[in-house]
């Protein structure tokens, strides 16, 4: 097997008492997009920040396009665009000589350099407020203008991390575009996210991580067939029927809890496809209208609860690693 | 897409990055017009205040005074600039722009001497203006070009020693509201408990004792001593051997705080 992509063996780095990352191993193979998932302080920042040459392991290694990060940090950051959790463009100057700036600290000459920028400022769709201090650009803006630093210098591997968080809608699903057809250019991406739908729609390969450790690893698709089962989801005509409705349904549930009621639908997770015609039986004996019935895959947020026991939205907690900057 | 080359990076690269970070760092100054007042017109508008204020009453005539206290007053802004550095160096530490920088196959060192360099640049404006503007409400030197020159050399000078210790705070702090604290507890009493705007024998003897130890003291000393003519010869050693040590100390302490800083 040919190692240039990027691997991690048993990587350990602790702050304080507290294990960041407490034995990460990975492979990400090359061309593709990897993600990192996990809640709050799971230790996604801390392992880009190793993987990137910004931190030193306690233990354990890491090689990125076959250098080691720690012996050959040099070689690594020539190989590498790193795109932060919090936009790390330069409020004071314009997008324009933001990239310009990086252009030269690349080594590029004035005129590449001037090149480069404009060439990225158009295909970020930046040309416009190209002239303009970025502390006047909205957060879609920013984060563009933070991708667009990144690529400056064409890297091999790309390091995403939680790029569209606190974005909204519209400017994430431009962002994923964006990401996208990166990637159709031969770039290798490493994701780090919160959300399961992010690292669903985008991830060739997942990690989950949690308190530092691999809890599951696999394509979205093989995580999902992981937790076993199918998602039934009825929605009564009637919401007086929704208590009837969940009493029906929870007789076909794979457990106590597996039966969740929102006030519009009711959800059961159940052991095969073959309780929904006795559901379907049943509901109808009972005379309660169904206006929607569906029987699908477990969702990645249902994958993620199964796993780690809680949600990924939770609360961080303290071992967030990013506890000195946090913005929110 | 255009065909771009990579220029090899060694240690020439270190130098041009430096220039690119300065030049980055001076033009936050177009973007930020109060930074040009706080190097500009906030210290002339010291020199007035000093001068005029308290001139009559420690000197008995304010152009008396201006003669005495402008080196004082030229030490004491120039002790203050290296805040920039601190705040700034603070700032891009919390904003992640350090991160961008220390993931480039750049200098690591840039970032800091940028940093200095562009300070630099900004104390010799900054004394420029004050000396400038002094000579238009009566400042005469009196120890001829060559003591002016060397005067400014050693303000200057001055001006990029202290660049490492408040490079130092700046890194080390965790907000900028602890960068100014720290600064000011350390500026403050350096720059007044000094022979910036009264002699010395004036003072309580306990006091006279921290004045005279003073590196502050000893630069204003030197700098008098050129810019109106009277001995140089024992401040001007004292103020080199004081800028050597705090810049033996502080620069790898700063430099070795900006590696480890996660």
């Amino acid at each position: 097997m040919e190692h240039s992509g990027i691997e991690a063996e048993g990587l350990v780095k602790t702050f304080g008492k507290v294990r960041a990352l407490d034995g990460i191993d990975m492979v990400a193979r090359e061309g593709t997009v990897f993600g990192l998932l996990g809640p709050n302080g799971a230790g996604k920042t801390t392992g880009i920040r190793v993987l990137s040459t910004l931190l030193q392991p306690d233990a354990g290694t890491a090689r990125v396009g076959g250098y080691d990060v720690v012996r050959q940090p040099r070689e690594v950051r020539r190989l590498i665009g790193l795109t932060g959790q919090y936009a790390a463009v330069d409020e004071l100057l314009s997008g324009q000589e933001n990239l310009y700036m990086i252009g030269r600290l690349l080594g590029l000459s004035t005129r590449d350099a001037r090149g480069r920028a404009s060439e990225l400022l158009e295909a970020f769709d930046l040309t416009e407020a190209a002239g303009k201090y970025v502390k006047t650009y909205s957060g879609g803006m920013r984060r563009r203008l933070d991708l667009a630093a990144s690529l400056v210098g064409r890297p091999r591997f790309l390091y995403l991390d939680e790029p569209t968080t606190g974005l909204d809608p519209r400017s994430r699903l431009e962002l994923w575009r964006m990401i996208r057809s990166l990637v159709a250019q031969g770039t290798t991406v490493l994701l780090t996210t919160q959300y399961l739908e992010e690292a669903d729609r985008l991830a060739d390969e997942i990690v989950v991580i949690d308190h530092g450790r691999v809890i599951a690893a696999g394509t979205p698709q093989q995580l999902k067939t992981r937790v076993a089962g199918q998602v039934l989801q009825a929605r009564p005509v009637d919401p007086a029927d929704l208590e009837a409705t969940e009493k029906i349904l929870s007789a076909f549930a794979t457990g106590e809890d597996a039966t969740h009621n929102d006030g519009q639908l009711v959800t059961v997770s159940i052991a095969d496809r073959s309780a929904l015609g006795q559901a379907v039986r049943r509901l109808d004996e009972e005379g309660i209208g169904i206006e929607d019935l569906s029987l699908r895959r477990p969702s990645l947020d249902e994958v993620f609860l199964a796993i780690t026991g809680h949600l990924a939205e939770e609360e961080p907690d303290p071992r967030d690693e990013n506890r000195e900057r946090s913005t929110t | 897409m255009s065909a771009v080359t990579f220029a090899p990076t060694g240690h020439a690269n270190g130098i041009r990055n430096t220039l690119t970070i300065a030049r980055r760092n001076l033009l936050h100054i177009k973007a930020t017009p109060e930074q040009l007042v706080e190097m500009s017109i906030q210290p002339l508008m010291f020199l007035v205040l000093f001068v005029y204020v308290f001139g009559g009453a420690i000197a008995h005539s304010s152009r008396e005074y201006l003669q005495f206290a402008l080196p004082g007053i030229l030490v004491q802004s120039v002790a203050f600039l290296p805040f920039t550095t601190a705040i700034a160096l603070n700032v891009d530490f919390q904003r992640g722009v350090i991160d961008r920088f220390r993931s480039l196959p750049i200098a690591r060192s840039a970032v800091i001497s940028g940093r200095i360099l562009a300070d630099g640049a900004r104390v010799v404006w900054s004394i420029l203006i004050i000396t400038g503007f002094a000579t238009l409400l009566g400042f005469r030197f009196g120890g001829g070009a060559a003591g002016a020159l060397g005067a400014l050399a050693l303000v200057t000078a001055f001006g990029l020693t202290m660049c490492w210790p408040m490079a130092f705070i700046g890194i080390t702090a965790r907000t900028t509201e602890s960068v100014n604290t720290w600064g000011f507890m350390i500026i403050l009493p350096l720059t007044f408990a000094s022979t910036a705007f009264v002699r010395v024998e004036t003072m309580p003897g306990w006091l006279q004792g921290f004045v005279k130890a003073n590196p502050v003291t000893s630069v204003i000393d030197a700098a008098r001593g050129l810019m109106l003519g009277g001995p140089v010869a024992r401040p001007v050693i004292q103020s080199v051997l004081w800028m050597a040590a705090i810049t033996a100390v502080f620069a790898p302490l700063a430099i070795a705080r900006y590696r480890r800083r996660v």
